[in-house]
């Protein structure tokens, strides 16, 4: 239990100490060893977790079960290897004079601030306070998006604070109208809570929970990114600082989809109806497909991952929506292997632009011939996320077709189509990027590559077999979430 | 049902409940930002009421410190904080011309109609004066979408999204007794931490295109032209 505490105050004290500490020049390598602890701390949870099983603290106020601890444990792993890359990163950028000082400790303060929200997102039991941290992380990162103070990024982070604080704020109604039915079965103070929720989901009210649904689908569903509320991510992930665009792809969406899922296994309990599936199914399809074709018309590297990643949430929220054990499965293995190479493609991403000195996919030529490292790894993660075997991207979309062909099979159509205009809208701008002539005047840059080999070498792994702790929680999430085990 | 049936603290949420609309309404057809301003502290006032009659009658203590909480940040700081920005800027003295002020008022009263009808299930298991309370609720946050979406300036944005707040906060009060302690602190933190932020961002996008206008805001797009 006192790992939990750990997660929780490691990066609270990281706040407190970036923003209360003088100038210092290794503010870069603190905040990677911040990090690194928690992520020790996160090991240790998961230690605790898989030998003792679930785990709910003493006064109820946290909950780590096998669905909620890998993604606590990927969380602090992207967090950290994020850091990583950050470090140089950032004091290339203030180097060449586009922050300064305060900025740079603004940066670090609010990294840990929204590490601190993605970790009280994932372990709190009580529902009210998971759309607090959730809240939290938009205000947390609105900062960071507007570090660079260009008209450009001001816009994004007010377009991204209006939208996700409206969006937001639908999934509070929702949640009101969630603790409005627990309150007519009694218990006042503890009605919230996730785990007396789940005990009595039968004795809730199955019509206030499909209303309320709908609004925590809409709430939640616009930091997922769903289309039509997806307005907000290409901007703030083209605006914002590189890593910033790491950790938002790799986290918060994911985190956002897990709060939605969470609320979903209470409807399903008082309903007998599908209706939050069908919502998310419909959602999450309409996503997947507009945001792959939407990929053919960007001309900012940057929003073009950030379109991709729209579309991999679309498909992970259709997967869910579908609801059965296999179904569940691969969305859970999905959300791993996206958000690890998502990250790595971006911070990929950020030594090209600065590498050719700008975002503009026109002007960013011949990478390999630069510098092959980075050119080899925006490719090889580019292969990845398209789903390539043999990366985990592609067993996890290959399931998820599986289980669509099973329960739905003429959407399955659609679903291949959507794959296809995805890989073609990668692969035309990705292509002339990484071959073609080195133009003039492009050198080679400092660049650290570790943190996306690591990454994709993990994708790899996770594509060939996935070890059995996973396997064994995979499973017992899908168990959780679906009501039967795929294996 | 006749209103003179139920009890003086049903009988006394209802009329907040009207009121609490009507700022709603107030608000939306309002070009001037003081005035905007004026009935928005107003309309967080009448909240505040309203959490004082429920600690009252319901003898919770609890929710004493959320009305002090709302009185503090909706009622005096956040209005203090616009309106120190407006006259800072001289907005003062401008009307802003609203387009369609017509359509926009027929469409709040189409929204408030709507609200009644997506959560008319609910009366199947509890009473009418829950339906109405949740309805004006669910009324005042859509209200305060569309007074975001009528608007051009800024903090005309703002005080929709506060006003989207008060309808959550006032849905809590009254359907819920209030929200657990820990969620209730938690908000009022967020509402705190938003105001601050939204300050900020009026320097911000002040110093970027020297106005606050957000119609000017119109750099980035969903593909490029």
């Amino acid at each position: 239990m006192i790992a939990v505490y750990l997660v929780l105050l490691i990066p609270l004290v990281g706040i407190l100490y970036f923003a209360l500490s003088g100038h210092r020049e290794d503010t870069g390598r603190m905040n990677v060893r911040f990090n690194g602890i928690t992520l020790l701390a996160t090991v240790w949870l998961a230690i605790n977790v898989l030998n003792q099983g679930t785990i709910i603290s003493t006064d109820k106020a946290f909950l780590i079960d096998p669905f909620n601890v890998y993604l606590i444990v990927l969380t602090a792993f992207v967090g950290f290897t994020t850091s990583i890359f950050s470090s140089p990163y950032m004091a290339h950028e203030k180097e060449i004079g586009k922050l300064s000082d305060k900025r740079l400790k603004l940066y670090y303060s609010m990294f840990q601030g929204f590490m601190l929200a993605m970790y009280l997102v994932l372990t709190t039991n009580n529902m009210g306070i998971m759309w607090v941290a959730m809240e939290g992380a938009t205000l947390a990162t609105v900062m960071l998006v507007s570090l660079y103070r260009t008209p450009e990024s001001i816009e994004a982070a007010w377009k991204y604070f209006i939208l996700c604080g409206v969006g937001i704020a639908q999934a509070l109604f929702g949640t009101i109208l969630l603790y409005y039915a627990a309150v007519q079965i009694g218990d006042g103070e503890n009605a919230l809570l996730w785990s007396v929720l789940y005990e009595n989901a039968d004795k809730l009210n199955p019509e206030i929970l499909n209303i309320a649904f709908v609004f925590l689908l809409i709430g939640y569903g616009t930091k997922i990114g769903l289309v039509p509320l997806h307005n907000w991510l290409p901007d703030a992930h083209s605006e914002g600082p590189t890593p910033m665009s790491a950790v938002l792809s790799g986290l918060l969406l994911n985190d956002a989809l897990y709060a939605v899922v969470r609320n979903k296994m209470l409807v399903d309990g008082a309903t007998d109806s599908n209706m939050a599936g069908y919502l998310m199914m419909g959602f999450g399809l309409l996503s997947f497909l507009v945001a792959a074709i939407l990929l053919h018309r960007q001309k900012d590297i940057k929003r073009l991952f950030s379109y991709s990643s729209i579309e991999h949430m679309g498909l992970m929220t259709f997967a869910f929506g579908i609801g059965g054990p296999l179904a569940t499965f691969a969305a859970l293995l999905h959300m791993t292997v996206h958000s690890l190479t998502k990250s790595a493609i971006f911070v990929t991403v950020g030594y090209a632009a600065q590498l050719a000195g700008t975002q503009r996919i026109d002007q960013i030529r011949g990478l390999i011939k630069t510098q092959p490292k980075i050119g080899w790894g925006l490719l090889i993660g580019t292969i990845s996320i398209a789903g390539f075997p043999p990366f985990g991207v592609f067993t996890s979309e290959f399931l998820v077709l599986l289980a669509t062909m099973h329960s739905y099979p003429w959407l399955t159509l659609p679903l291949l189509l959507g794959i296809g205009i995805a890989f073609a809208g990668l692969f035309r701008h990705i292509q002339p990027m990484v071959y073609g002539d080195r133009p003039e005047g492009q050198n080679p840059i400092k660049a650290n590559l570790w943190p996306v080999t690591i990454h994709l070498a993990l994708v790899l792994w996770l594509g060939l077999a996935i070890p059995g702790f996973l396997a064994h929680w995979f499973s017992q999430a899908t168990l959780l979430i679906s009501g039967s085990t795929p294996l | 049902m006749n209103i003179e049936q139920l009890d003086f603290y049903t009988q006394a949420i209802l009329s907040m409940a009207a009121l609490v609309g009507l700022t709603s309404f107030l608000m939306l057809g309002q070009g001037r930002l003081l005035r905007l301003i004026f009935v928005f502290a107003l309309q967080g006032f009448l909240l505040t009421l309203t959490t004082v009659l429920a600690a009252y009658s319901l003898d919770s203590h609890h929710l004493y410190i959320s009305a002090v909480l709302t009185l503090l940040l909706k009622v005096i700081f956040i209005p203090w904080m616009l309106r120190r920005q407006v006259l800072k800027m001289a907005m003062h003295r401008d009307i802003e011309a609203l387009k369609n002020n017509t359509v926009v008022m027929m469409g709040g009263a189409s929204l408030m109609v709507f609200s009644y009808y997506v959560l008319h299930p609910i009366v199947q298991s509890s009473s009418v004066v829950m339906l109405n309370a949740l309805a004006v609720s669910l009324s005042v946050m859509l209200l305060g979408m569309l007074l975001m979406i009528s608007h051009r300036q800024a903090i005309a944005h703002v005080v929709g999204f506060m006003s989207i707040e008060n309808g959550l906060f006032f849905a809590a009060i009254v359907a819920t007794n209030g929200m657990p302690m820990v969620v209730e602190l938690g908000i009022a933190f967020d509402v705190l931490v938003a105001a601050v932020l939204f300050g900020i961002f009026f320097l911000h996008i002040r110093t970027s295109i020297d106005s606050l206008d957000v119609d000017l805001l119109n750099k980035l797009h969903e593909v490029d032209k």
